[in-house]
This record gives C-alpha cells, sequence and structure tokens, in this order.
C-alpha cells in the first residue's frame, strides 16, 4: 500500500468513476491516506465479515436462500456494500454506497499483507474472498454483470440473437436444465475454451471453433476462476514486498495480530488443553519433557522394556500430564509388545 | 510387395542410408521452426535417441538443420522422439540454474494404440493389428479430427501412423503448442467416453441429455458399425461374445434378448432385435434416456486415447519418419483425403525404400549429377529430394509438404490480419 504524500481531494465525478461498482476485482491498490484508526477497524471488520461468509457457508448449503440471507444481514451490520446503485448523497445518519465501497476496497488491500505469508494462510483467505465474489456476483442484475466483466476486460461478447437460434438444439442438450425458451431469454456468452476449462472437462457446455457457449448463470464460474488466478498471483507478489511493510511498527502487531486470528479450523476447535495425546508423546519427549522422563522414554523405546521403578515414576508422570488410562494402557502394550512381552502380561505389569 | 522381407538385423546398415539419404530434413526442420517466428524455437526443442542397443539419450538438441542432419548420421539413432520446447538449450540443462529449466511449449497429441482395445477386438490382440480391426483407427481419426477441427478450432493437424500398431496426432496450431497442461488433460477428458478397467463390464454409460459432441460422434460411428462390428468383429455370432454384449444390459433385456436370440441365428438380424427391444423399453420406460443400443456402439468403437499422453508438456512422443524398428515401417503422415483406402500394411518399410534407391535411374538424373558437381551443399539436398522421390516415400512426403503449406499460409494471413491492426501498410 502506498501512502503519497497529500491526501487526494476528491471530487464528485472522479467519486464515481472510482467505485462506480459495488463489485471490483481489487486490481489497484487503494491510494489515499488513512488514519491508523480507520486502518484497524476497517482490517477488523471485513476479518469479521470472511469468518462469517466460512461459519455461514459451513452451516448451511452455498448460494441457498438461508445462505443468502444469513449474509446479506451480515453485510449491512458491519456496512459492507451490497446496492448496485450509487446513491447521490450521503444517507441521514449512515454510511453512504461510495464510503462501504471504500472500505471494502482499503480492508480488502489490508488483509492481503496480513494473509500473504503461508500457504495455509494464503488459501483460506482466497478461498473466502471467492465465497463472498461469489455471493455479490450471484445478486447483481445480468446487466451488471455484464458490466462487470467489460469493466475488467473479460471481453465476453454475448452470443446474437440470431446464433442462438441457429444452435438452439445444440445449446438446449449440452447445458443441463436448459429448454428452448430459456436458451431465447437468457443471455450465453462465448469464451475461449481456456477460459472454461472445467465445463470443458465434464462436457458441460457447448463448444464450437474454440468457444464455449455459456449460459449466463454459470459465467460465475468462469469469472471466479479468474479472480482465484488473479488474487493468488497477488498475493505471492505481496508476500515478496511484505518485509517493506512490516518494517513499520505501527503496523507490524496490527497485521501480525489479524493473521493469527481466524485462520482454518485448529485454532476455533479447543482440543485437549492441557492435556497431551499419544501421538505427542514423540514429539514432546524431545521438547518440553524433563530430562529424567526424557531418558525414560528413550529408554523404553529401544529396549521395549522398563523396570517396575520406571514405570512407576514415567507411568504416573504420564498420568499427570493428561494422557487417559486407555492411551496409557496402548502406549504401554504396543511398546512391550515389540518387546516381546505377551500382551496379556503387559496387564499384569501396570 | 511393400514388406520387401524388413529384416531387423540389417537395421544397422539400412539406418545410415535412410538418414543420409531419404530422411526428409529440411520438411522436418521447417516443421520444426514454425516460420521462426519464436526466437530459438528450434534450438530450444528437445529430442531423445534410441541407440543400438537399447541405449536411450535424452535432452539432444540441435542449433542448425545441418547439426541435426550430421548427429542423425553419426548416431544413427533407431527411434527417435520429440519432446518439448524449453526456456533454454536442452543438450545445456545441467548448466541451467536448478528450476529455471522449464518446458514452455508443445504440440498437443493423442495416441492412439489398437492395444487398448482388446476387450472389444476377436480378430487380434497386444501388438497384432489386421484389415478388420484397422477400421478402429479409421473411426477415431475422423470423430477426433472432426472434434478438434469443429469443436475446439484447431486447423493444423497432422495423423501420423506409428508403424505398427497405432496413430498419433499432432496438434500443431500456435494455441494448441501453448496450452496448459490443465488444458491439454481437459481436452482429454472431453474426448473421453470409455471409462473403466478390465473389470468394469459396462464402460459407457449416456444419459440425458446427450451432448453434440457425442451425437456427432454416434454419426460416425454408426456409419461403421454394422460392417465392422456385426460383420468382421462377428460380435453377436459365437455364445462367448453375445454373452459379453449383453453383459451391459439390464437384466430384464438380457434375459428377453436370450430367448429371442435361440431362434434368431443371423446376427445382422440379432442386432436389429436388440436395438427394437431398447427402443421399446425406452418407450415405456418412465426415466427415459436409455440408450443401451448407442452404448455398446461406442463401447465396441469409440477411441480410447491415454490421457497421460495428452497430458504432460513435456511428454516424448515418436517422431513422424522415424522407423520402427520390430516392423521396420516408416511413420508416415497419413493424407485423411485418402483415408478409407489407407491400409498400413502398405506402408513403406525402411528395406523396401533403401532397395527402390539402388532401382537403375532415368537419363534426366545423369544430368542433374553434372550440376552438382558445382554446388556441393545444394547438391546435396537436392540429391536427397531427387532420392525419395525415387521411393515410395515420396507420396508420404507430399502430405507433410501439403501440411506444412497450410500451415505457412496460415501464418502468414495472421501477420497480415496483425500489420493492419497496427495500420502498418
Amino acid at each position: 500500500m502506498q501512502f503519497p504524500g497529500r491526501r487526494k481531494k476528491l471530487i464528485g465525478s472522479s467519486q464515481n468513476d472510482l467505485y462506480d461498482h459495488c463489485l471490483q476485482f481489487y486490481g489497484q491498490p487503494p491510494l489515499e491516506n488513512i488514519s491508523l484508526a480507520e486502518f484497524e477497524t476497517f482490517a477488523v471488520e471485513r476479518l469479521k465479515l470472511l469468518k462469517t461468509v466460512e461459519n455461514i457457508g459451513v452451516s448451511y448449503v452455498k448460494n441457498s436462500d438461508q445462505y443468502s440471507k444469513k449474509l446479506e444481514a451480515e453485510f449491512s451490520s458491519l456496512n459492507f456494500p451490497l446496492k448496485t446503485e450509487l446513491g447521490d448523497r450521503k444517507v441521514q445518519g449512515g454510511i453512504s454506497e461510495y464510503e462501504k465501497r471504500r472500505k471494502d476496497h482499503i480492508s480488502h488491500f489490508i488483509l492481503r499483507l496480513a494473509y500473504c505469508q503461508t500457504e495455509d494462510l494464503r488459501r483460506w483467505f482466497i478461498q473466502q474472498e471467492m465465497d463472498l465474489f461469489r455471493y455479490r456476483f450471484g445478486e447483481l442484475t445480468p446487466k451488471h454483470k455484464t458490466d462487470f466483466l467489460h469493466k475488467n476486460n473479460l471481453k465476453y461478447e454475448t452470443v446474437s440473437a440470431e446464433e442462438k437460434k441457429s444452435l438452439k438444439d445444440k445449446l438446449i442438450t449440452s447445458s443441463y436444465g436448459l429448454s428452448g425458451i430459456t436458451v431465447e431469454e437468457y443471455d450465453f456468452y462465448k469464451v475461449p475454451f481456456q477460459d472454461a476449462l472445467d465445463l470443458v472437462r465434464t462436457r458441460k457446455v457447448y463448444l464450437l471453433a474454440g468457444n464455449a457457449y455459456i449460459p449466463h448463470h454459470e459465467i460465475v464460474t468462469i469469472v471466479l476462476n479468474d479472480f482465484r488466478t488473479r488474487l493468488s498471483k497477488a498475493l505471492a507478489m505481496t508476500a515478496r514486498s511484505l518485509p517493506v511493510v512490516q518494517s513499520d511498527e505501527r503496523l507490524q502487531p496490527l497485521l501480525s495480530h489479524l493473521s493469527h486470528a481466524y485462520v482454518g479450523q485448529d485454532y476455533s476447535i479447543q482440543k485437549n488443553i492441557g492435556k497431551i495425546s499419544l501421538e505427542q508423546i514423540d514429539a514432546l519427549s524431545g521438547k518440553s519433557f524433563p530430562l529424567c522422563m526424557r531418558h525414560l522414554h528413550k529408554a523404553l523405546r529401544e529396549n521395549h522394556h522398563l523396570r517396575h521403578g520406571g514405570r512407576m515414576q514415567y507411568g504416573l508422570f504420564l498420568k499427570g500430564i493428561g494422557l487417559t488410562l486407555e492411551q496409557a494402557l496402548q502406549f504401554w502394550r504396543s511398546e512391550f509388545v515389540k518387546g516381546k512381552v505377551d500382551a496379556d502380561k503387559v496387564r499384569l505389569l501396570l | 510387395m511393400s514388406n520387401s522381407d524388413y529384416d531387423p538385423a540389417c537395421l544397422p546398415d539400412l539406418l545410415p542410408i535412410y538418414y543420409r539419404r531419404l530422411f526428409p530434413f529440411s520438411q522436418y526442420y521447417r516443421w520444426l521452426s514454425y516460420g521462426g517466428v519464436s526466437k530459438n524455437y528450434f534450438q530450444n526443442r528437445e529430442f531423445s535417441f534410441t541407440l543400438k542397443d537399447d541405449i536411450y539419450v535424452r535432452y539432444q538438441s540441435f542449433t542448425t538443420q545441418n547439426e541435426l542432419e550430421k548427429e542423425m548420421q553419426k548416431m544413427v539413432p533407431y527411434k527417435i522422439d520429440i519432446g518439448a520446447v524449453y526456456s533454454h538449450r536442452p543438450s545445456q540443462h545441467n548448466a541451467v540454474k536448478s528450476g529455471t529449466f522449464q518446458a514452455l511449449e508443445k504440440e498437443l497429441v493423442f495416441d492412439i494404440d489398437m492395444t487398448d482395445y482388446d476387450d472389444v477386438r476377436r480378430c487380434c490382440s497386444a501388438a497384432d493389428i489386421c484389415s478388420k480391426c484397422w477400421t478402429l483407427m479409421t473411426i477415431a481419426i475422423r470423430i477426433l479430427d472432426r472434434a478438434l477441427r469443429e469443436d475446439f478450432g484447431f486447423h493444423h493437424l497432422l495423423w501420423v501412423y506409428s508403424g505398427r500398431r497405432g496413430v498419433h496426432c499432432w496438434v500443431c496450431d500456435d494455441a494448441a503448442r501453448k496450452l496448459s497442461v490443465a488444458a491439454r488433460s481437459a481436452v482429454a477428458e472431453y474426448l473421453s467416453l470409455i471409462k473403466g478397467g478390465e473389470e468394469t463390464l459396462r464402460k459407457v454409460v449416456l444419459s440425458d441429455p446427450i451432448h453434440p459432441f457425442i451425437n456427432h460422434s454416434l454419426l460416425v460411428v454408426e456409419r461403421y458399425f454394422r460392417q465392422y462390428a456385426i460383420v468382421d468383429q462377428d460380435i453377436l455370432g459365437s455364445k462367448e461374445s453375445v454373452d459379453k454384449v449383453l453383459a451391459v444390459l439390464p437384466e430384464d433385456i438380457k434375459k428377453d434378448l436370450a430367448v429371442s436370440f435361440k431362434d434368431e441365428k443371423d446376427p445382422m438380424k440379432r442386432w436389429d432385435l436388440l436395438c427394437d427391444l431398447v427402443a421399446r423399453k425406452k418407450s415405456n420406460s418412465k426415466k427415459g434416456g436409455q440408450y443401451f443400443d448407442k452404448e455398446i456402439m461406442l463401447q465396441y468403437c469409440y477411441p480410447r486415447l491415454d490421457v497421460n499422453v495428452s497430458k504432460g508438456v513435456n511428454h516424448l512422443l515418436k517422431s513422424p519418419f522415424s522407423v520402427h524398428p520390430k516392423t521396420g515401417r516408416i511413420s508416415v503422415p497419413i493424407d485423411l483425403k485418402e483415408l478409407n483406402t489407407f491400409d498400413p500394411f502398405e506402408v513403406p518399410t525402411i528395406s523396401l525404400i533403401c532397395e527402390e534407391l539402388e532401382r537403375p535411374r532415368a537419363e534426366e538424373a545423369e544430368e542433374d549429377d553434372m550440376k552438382d558437381k558445382e554446388n556441393e551443399q545444394e547438391a546435396g539436398e537436392r540429391r536427397r529430394i531427387r532420392d525419395y522421390k525415387r521411393t515410395s516415400l515420396a507420396k508420404y512426403v507430399k502430405v507433410f509438404d501439403r501440411f506444412l503449406e497450410a500451415m505457412a499460409r496460415s501464418r502468414k494471413g495472421d501477420m497480415l490480419k496483425k500489420s493492419d491492426l497496427q495500420k502498418d501498410f
């Protein structure tokens, strides 16, 4: 993100140019000054939104009515843009559509900084942004969809009415759920087949002269692929310029807090706090066990045997760090059996 | 007779003659340079050679046509494969920083191998082929050629006989050469209808709506099915093969047919009975969309491709005009205009064409020899052109020439379009 010297004075018309569509590909980074407070607020709110996208996506079928309703509610409460028309004046006591779009733009780029560093972070971020984008694109009217495509250099032409007529039968039989009427009504886009590989691979689309004829409700898949590719590339580039940003002391703590907050599942499911599980023993013995215990563990693994005193000491220790009775039995049995002690006898040993 | 008694033991003697006097180097170089539009396209192309005693060498590359000729005449490869165009000269790949040596472009290729049809052909198996099962290749070429041209918009396809039991297709369009791995695999999957291995009985499943591509393919299959499958392969003749055909049908239809077939022994009439029964069941069924007869036709005739060959950008494939060491046949381009009369057993062997070289030459040849003494280098090429023209290889080189002409014309057209757009008159 760049912070050029002076704050740009935004005049009415250029305001409209910058955010003339409620949806964007986030191609250009924002070029203005904002306060740290705004920086932080925007980032946190977008993170909340993305987290909600993730949760709602798990609880409901994506793009079903319930999904859409829930997401719409979240949009309003967090002040993210939904309306397709830019209002002229500031809404009484509320935030203008323009302001919401600006927030959308800036918050996306802030989160890019926070989520570009590792493969996992990137994957999570891209997944949520894609789901978010899919939802918002789906809410657009057909006209706005075409507008969006043209503004973003996805120069996919719509198929002319005459061509549709001549290809009617072929179009009906190539996509599931189309009839003569829908073919006439729907817009079809001509997309080079290289941009529609998923549909080509499964033969779910009509191909002619290297172009796939995509009904407009499928165009979102194409657009999403493009979105994912662009975002993926951008994140890789952002990761390379990250050191510069991180050297700014004001931003560094915020960014690392953001990236540690909501990532994937591991952090939200509290697994056995204060307890350990079988798989962890080997790893932990090297790092966190007291030396005496580490020694006992090593001896057990090497000799597949421990004498009475050793078993008592180590057994109590394992119980203390949280190994359950069943796991303890399993642990000892598996180890002693390797030492060719009868499994039944092991029970007597403990 | 085309065979001229090829004996693999003669290969070490015949190959040097082939590479010195018959291999069409200038056309070959012209092909792989693609008009010189991309810098170093030929220089960065990987070739691999299989030498005598099965020694395999990869990452061969050449800077000029002359170098290619000299090396091939020196190394005398038994087999030649063509790979991808890389980011650097393949022969220097070890000198390149690790990770930066990458395959960039390659033709989109398809390999149809007769052994993949073993479960549905009764006349031959494994590496054998005969005129009866060769029809499968004809069907495959017609279906794939149409789809690649009409559906995918490709124009420059080179179909080549592999020398023994199959055909290869080289799609040479600019756009094809630039395709990613994902795109290649998507194209191959679009073209695949046969799913399942040895244990799968019903390898083709059709459901409504039937995609236009499948309909086009069925039209081709239907043209050949009766003669090929019912007559030549006799799939409804013996009990064993009838059982195999019926195995893909549902129980009720199977039972009815088993009964009808007791009285009807004529295979053609049996096929008619099968189709009628399927049609009747379809109109009675609420589900509709039951295409068992079409599925059987496709299972027995539809092309079987190896997706892995087409997927990889760096996959190596046998070169056109290379010799097949086991059969001695040259991998020649196939003229699609004469596809119906193409006979793999008439394809010239290396022993035949070398023998044809030795035949007494016409009078004009002696005059040409005089001209040659004046200019050595051109002489070599002129002599080579005169030489292959005297052999059975001639007509196949002509097919290749026409293919190259078409690409050259198309490149010229593209350049004109580009300069028009740039207002460059």
